[in-house]
């Protein structure tokens, strides 16, 4: 035998070792090209999208572009005096372009959002810049109204140069930059925000805790019971689970009214008075209850499907070698269990987190969550960059979680149904 | 579950109350879908069980609001049982067609960044629908497809694919790949195999993701509340203004109906359910 190994060849006289690296990667284009589909459809329909919320959480384009020579004028600006005749003039040049453009509504609400008090002062301008006569636009602009005599506003009109601000990310924990450019909080009565995400954390938590210890149970019994009874206990699982969210929450709707069945039933069993009925929905009660029951079917079916395949034997054997049935359970099911509690918990905590529907039907003001909010500055005020900023929040808030899940118990030992 | 003779007594008693906390617990789940049943056919307007419906008087009964359901002239269900309809079954279609040949390439081993594609396409699922809703509203009314029927069938696509993607991926990594080479050195073009081999095989995935996609799409309401105009109202949000300005049995009998389709779909699932689990157990 020669001591040197002879290279493989095919039959077409190229190393084996070529010809099969070439086949690896026609295999891997053939594999990529089947999943090209999809993966371009979502990524330009939805994670570009995200991006673009990105984008507008943190735009302030717009008076960069109303007020571009003020801006360019201001560069040399301290911003501790008055400023100099070059930036009266380059904001009187940019004001009679947005008169002409119409457009110097939008500029003193913009402004106003800043500072109050630019409304008026800026209207006032508009008519009186009409009969301004050429140079010293400073002592003109000043004689219109003592406020554009007063640095603060000037300051304030700097403070939009920039063309990107994290205002809006601030705004979503109750905080602002005030006129010294610090961050500090709103007034404590003003405080909205900061309740709402409390408000959400503490829904999901408890609704994920309610969930947890009534699915426990029930998935304990469907896994442990013979096939026959269990498929039946199954479908009310599953008929919850495939029923519309809407139908859903519209019975609750009907039992938690003042005089549904569950008050009914109150009364009945005395436990309070006829003429005292008390308030289930449009409160936090009725978020509590509606979600628990919508989102207990995706806390059953992850602990069942780890249950099943725990073997009984396992707790015979802790049981024959001395345990009580409760040890045998804590210090041989119980862990087994881990993975399914995890998926379950954080399927449900990240439904929960984000739920809109049910708490914006029964939840009234007190149970409403950050997601109504969202929706609101949405659909109501309008104020989009607000809505995605918040979103994102929410967003990160969320992928923090599963980050956390995947390094606690593994994202690969998640089990759906 | 019977115990064994030699229980003692406290667990016996801790197994009674066990079996008591389950009974309670499917009583909460089951319970409230049973109420709008008999309310939906109330002889009068209120909500609540009339004195003759507690009697069981056949007068307290009607079938007025599935009459006004159907025939109100007030009542856009037509329109929206339509419209819910087409944009359930056209996303259906989409979602399968683009999940399952998304998910042939992701079963492949030769697929590469694997973990950070799946990641990609199933982020729709996870991230909270109230941010999907806003993205792609943004993304449709750029495109000019807000209030469109297509803007909402692509909308419903993007949240139905990561099931088909998961289902059908569970189907095929129990999947014989040996029988599509088979295939292929008798001489069949992959597209031929893969209807006259794959498909077959892995179809109760396919059709359990399908009806995943179905019911999301048909059950959806964040995402078309940004995204309808009046043409293109669906059921749920024709559930969801009515709950909110006034809970009427009209809602109560349309959600019996609903009721009844998602046992039908339930029955379904289960059935393709168990059919995938034997054709898997042939396998092993």
């Amino acid at each position: 035998m020669s001591s040197e190994t002879k290279q493989i060849l095919t039959t077409d006289g190229i190393p084996l070792e070529v010809s099969l690296k070439k086949a690896e990667r026609r295999n891997k284009i053939k594999a990529f090209l089947l999943v090209a589909p999809l993966l371009l459809f979502i990524i330009i329909t939805y994670v570009f999208p995200i991006g673009d919320m990105l984008m507008r959480s943190v735009d302030d384009k717009m008076v960069t572009e109303m007020l571009p020579k003020t801006f360019k004028a201001m560069e040399k600006w301290d911003g501790k005096e008055l400023p100099e005749e070059e930036v009266f003039a380059a904001f009187h040049s940019d004001f009679i372009k947005l008169v002409e453009e119409k457009r110097e509504g939008k500029l003193s609400t913009q402004l106003n959002y800043t500072k109050n008090g630019f409304k008026s002062i800026i209207k006032k301008l508009r008519r009186k810049s009409k009969s301004f006569e050429e140079g010293n636009y400073k002592e003109q602009i000043m004689a219109v109204h003592k406020r554009w005599a007063n640095v603060e506003y000037w300051q304030a009109i700097k403070r939009r140069a920039p063309a990107y601000t994290g205002q809006k990310y601030l705004k979503g924990i109750d905080m602002f930059k005030n006129e010294d450019g610090q961050i500090v909080t709103v007034p404590e009565d003003r405080r909205i925000h900061r309740i709402l995400w409390l408000r959400t954390l503490e829904i999901a938590f408890f609704v994920t805790l309610f969930c947890f210890l009534m699915a426990y149970p029930i998935a304990h019994l469907l896994a442990t019971l013979p096939m026959k009874y269990s498929n039946l206990l199954m479908i009310c699982v599953l008929l919850p689970f495939w029923t519309s969210l809407l139908v859903r929450t519209a019975s609750w709707m009907i039992l938690l009214q003042q005089q549904g069945l569950v008050n009914d039933f109150f009364v009945g069993i005395g436990l309070v008075a006829d003429d005292n009925r008390p308030e289930m929905m449009f409160n936090k009660t009725g978020s509590y209850v509606a979600m628990t029951q919508i989102l207990l079917p995706f806390m059953v079916l992850p602990l069942y499907s780890v249950m099943k395949t725990i073997s009984p034997s396992l707790m015979r054997a802790g049981k024959s070698l001395g345990g009580t049935p409760f040890v045998a359970f804590w210090k041989v099911y119980f862990p087994l269990t881990i993975p399914g509690i995890g998926a379950g918990c954080l399927l449900v905590f990240i439904l929960a987190i984000g739920y809109y529907i049910t708490p914006a039907l029964v939840g009234g003001a007190s149970g409403t969550l950050i997601s109504n909010q969202i929706a609101f500055h949405m659909k109501s005020t309008l104020d989009w960059s607000f809505a995605s900023a918040m979103g994102l929040m929410l967003l990160t808030g969320v992928l923090a979680i599963y980050w956390v899940y995947n390094k606690l118990v593994g994202v690969d030992n998640i089990k759906l149904g | 579950m019977a115990l064994p003779k030699y229980t003692e007594p406290h667990y016996r008693i801790w197994h009674y109350v066990y079996l008591t906390i389950c009974a309670a617990v499917f009583f909460f789940l089951i319970a409230p879908l049973f109420v709008i049943f008999p309310l939906s056919f109330n002889a009068e307007e209120f909500l609540v069980f009339s004195d003759g419906m507690k009697n069981l008087d056949p007068d307290a009964f009607s079938l007025r609001w599935y009459k006004d359901m159907i025939y109100g002239t007030k009542n856009p269900w037509g329109l929206a049982t339509k419209n819910s309809f087409i944009i359930a079954i056209f996303a259906t279609i989409g979602s399968v067609i683009l999940g399952t040949v998304a998910a042939l390439g992701l079963s492949s081993r030769h697929m590469p960044y694997k973990g950070l594609i799946m990641a990609v396409l199933i982020s729709p699922m996870i991230v909270p629908l109230i941010i999907s809703g806003v993205a792609i509203f943004f993304f449709m009314a750029k495109a000019g497809l807000a209030a469109t029927h297509l803007g909402i069938i692509l909308a419903h696509i993007i949240l139905g694919t990561p099931f088909v993607v998961i289902t059908v991926t569970a189907t095929l990594s129990g999947f014989d790949h040996s029988v599509t080479r088979a295939a292929a050195s008798l001489g069949s073009n992959p597209v031929n195999t893969f209807m006259k081999i794959t498909l077959p095989l892995i179809l109760p995935g396919v059709i359990s993701g399908g009806l995943f996609a179905f019911v999301t799409s048909f059950d959806e309401v964040v995402v078309v509340l940004f995204l309808a105009g009046l043409e293109n109202t669906t059921i749920p949000i024709q559930m969801w203004t009515g709950l909110r300005e006034q809970l009427s049995p009209t809602i109560l009998a349309v959600a019996t109906c609903l009721i009844i389709l998602s046992t039908l779909i339930l029955v379904t699932a289960e059935l393709l359910r168990r059919r995938s689990e034997r054709l898997r157990g042939i396998n092993r």
